[in-house]
């Protein structure tokens, strides 16, 4: 086994006397590639925050190995329109950042091109391209990469998951993600970790995948590719021209969360 | 009548110098109401310094400071949404400011200079208040200045990569509460806010880059301050509003001009 990079003991989460985690137990490697995957409201993003030390476990321990460089990936990124930033300059924010390093960050996701415009004109592709960029900057050995494809198309999603695998790839740094669909992720991903509150099942995809507790929140075998899955992996409702209808988010019965 | 004027120029451009670049960072990070409501509770500051007898300007930044603490604590517990909060803190400080320097029979205070500020009435005292605090906000603000913009574009980002997320926060309200204290006596309390926000949002529409848009705040803000001092002198109106009148027409300037597009 390679270096273990960091490792959550027994976590569990309250929040009033709402369980948001409930004994979780993973640790994480150098060079692989761990997804987290997970109805809405299962806890995925708490956990990560929870490693990165933006959210205090209620129980349980956090171990982070000496030399764990973590280089995070928020889910989304908010800059006030007021402030004019371009991306270089958005970058340049990394703590102790060499400036020659932010042209070849750039390069390597892909988006040279943009190292004067402003931030907030991004496209969502670019946006999520710049976030990986900033997280390399910071010479990780591991990546924690929250929906990293979140509000890409199709195209963009395959070609932004080739690029984490390629990234993991050169820097052999270990990768934490949360993704809404396993289906995509799937070819470069080691191990899967399918939580609601709890650890369901992990394991090699093929065998989430086949798992009963994975079946019972993510529908059907069989029907993995179809509309059912597709419909449950999102937090808003399509109507029927396509258009995001804004009234909150469909649940299955497996999803057993309270507003 | 010249020595006069020269002062209150002295002391509005160091107050429009140090305000303006400050400001930028209340309105990157959308915090004029906070600004506001420290403002309000300074007035509470200028009646326990006179109560205490200790400097007014001191008294002003602690409790600036205090009330900063006590927001942020209050902001954790998510009692109440932070809005409301400001508001209830703003203007009962105020009030009770003004209940406080009502108990003061004994000194007598110009509450209308405290209130809308009077550039004409700067002592030489000032001055050094002026300069020397305005001084090291400049200085903490240019060796800061990289965490405090890293914090203010995304604190989770800035916390996971090791900046002292909470100490810069921190940081940033003591800058605010000594801007506080030392622009009372220019704007008074219930204009102070102005001085930060108008010039830095007028900055905006002209700048590409975030030191661009601080620096030109800090310059927007002498203007206003010379024009407002200019428009007191020549028709005798009140020198504190006149100021922010003339930033509020700079703001109106620069957003109706048809300039191209920067940004």
């Amino acid at each position: 086994m390679s270096t273990r990079l960091a490792e959550l003991k027994d976590i569990s989460i309250q929040f009033g006397d709402r369980p948001l985690l409930e004994h979780i137990n993973m640790s994480l490697h150098q060079g692989e590639i761990v997804t987290l995957i997970g109805p809405n409201g299962s806890g995925k993003s708490t956990l990560i925050r929870t490693l990165l030390g933006l959210q205090s476990p209620t129980t349980g321990d956090v171990i982070r190995h000496a030399t764990l460089r973590i280089g995070y990936m928020p889910q989304k990124l908010h800059i006030d329109p007021t402030l004019p930033l371009t991306v270089r300059h958005f970058l340049g924010l990394v703590r102790g950042v060499d400036k020659r390093d932010i042209r070849p960050a750039l390069e390597k996701v892909g988006i040279p091109h943009l190292e004067q415009a402003q931030v907030q004109v991004l496209s969502g592709g670019e946006t999520q391209r710049l976030l990986l960029a900033r997280a390399l900057l910071n010479k990780p050995n591991l990546l924690v990469l929250d929906e990293p494809v979140q509000g890409v198309d199709v195209n963009g999603q395959v070609e932004l998951y080739h690029l984490i695998a390629s990234i993991r790839d050169e820097l052999n740094c270990g990768v934490l993600m949360i993704s809404h669909d396993l289906h995509l992720v799937m070819a470069q991903t080691d191990t899967v970790v399918c939580i609601n509150q709890h650890v369901c099942c992990s394991g090699s995809p093929q065998h989430v995948k086949g798992h009963p507790a994975y079946q019972a929140l993510f529908g059907v075998p069989g029907a993995e590719d179809s509309i059912a899955i597709y419909a449950h992996s999102h937090d808003h409702v399509h109507d029927d021209s396509g258009e995001v209808v804004e009234e909150g988010h469909v649940h299955s019965a497996s999803c057993q969360h309270h507003h | 009548m010249l020595e006069l004027l020269m002062r209150a120029l002295m002391g509005g451009l160091g107050v429009a110098a140090v305000a303006g670049p400050l400001g930028a960072f209340v309105v990157w990070r959308r915090m004029a109401y906070f600004g506001d409501t420290l403002a309000h509770s300074a007035l509470l500051g200028v009646a326990l310094g006179f109560l205490f007898d200790i400097n007014l300007n001191l008294a002003i930044i602690a409790l600036c400071i205090g009330l900063a603490l006590v927001l942020v604590t209050l902001q954790k517990k998510h009692i109440i949404a932070t809005d409301t909060l400001l508001g209830i803190l703003a203007h009962s400080a105020l009030s009770l400011g003004m209940v406080a320097v009502s108990f003061l029979d004994h000194v007598r205070i110009d509450l209308m200079a405290y209130l809308f500020g009077d550039l004409l009435a700067i002592g030489q005292g000032d001055l050094y208040w002026i300069f020397g605090g305005g001084a090291l906000v400049l200085l903490l603000l240019v060796v800061f200045w990289k965490p405090l913009l890293a914090v203010t574009v995304n604190e989770e980002l800035a916390k996971v990569e090791g900046y002292p997320v909470e100490a810069i926060r921190l940081l940033l309200m003591l800058l605010v509460a000594l801007v506080i204290a030392v622009a009372m006596k220019i704007v008074g309390v219930l204009l102070i806010t102005s001085l930060m926000i108008i010039p830095a949002a007028t900055s905006r529409r002209l700048s590409r880059t975030p030191v661009q848009m601080a620096c030109l705040a800090g310059v927007i803000g002498c203007l206003s301050v010379c024009g407002g001092l200019w428009a007191s002198y020549q028709w005798d109106t009140p020198t504190g509003p006149s100021v922010v009148v003339c930033a509020a027409m700079l703001f109106l300037m620069a957003y109706t001009w048809p300039f191209r597009k920067t940004a």
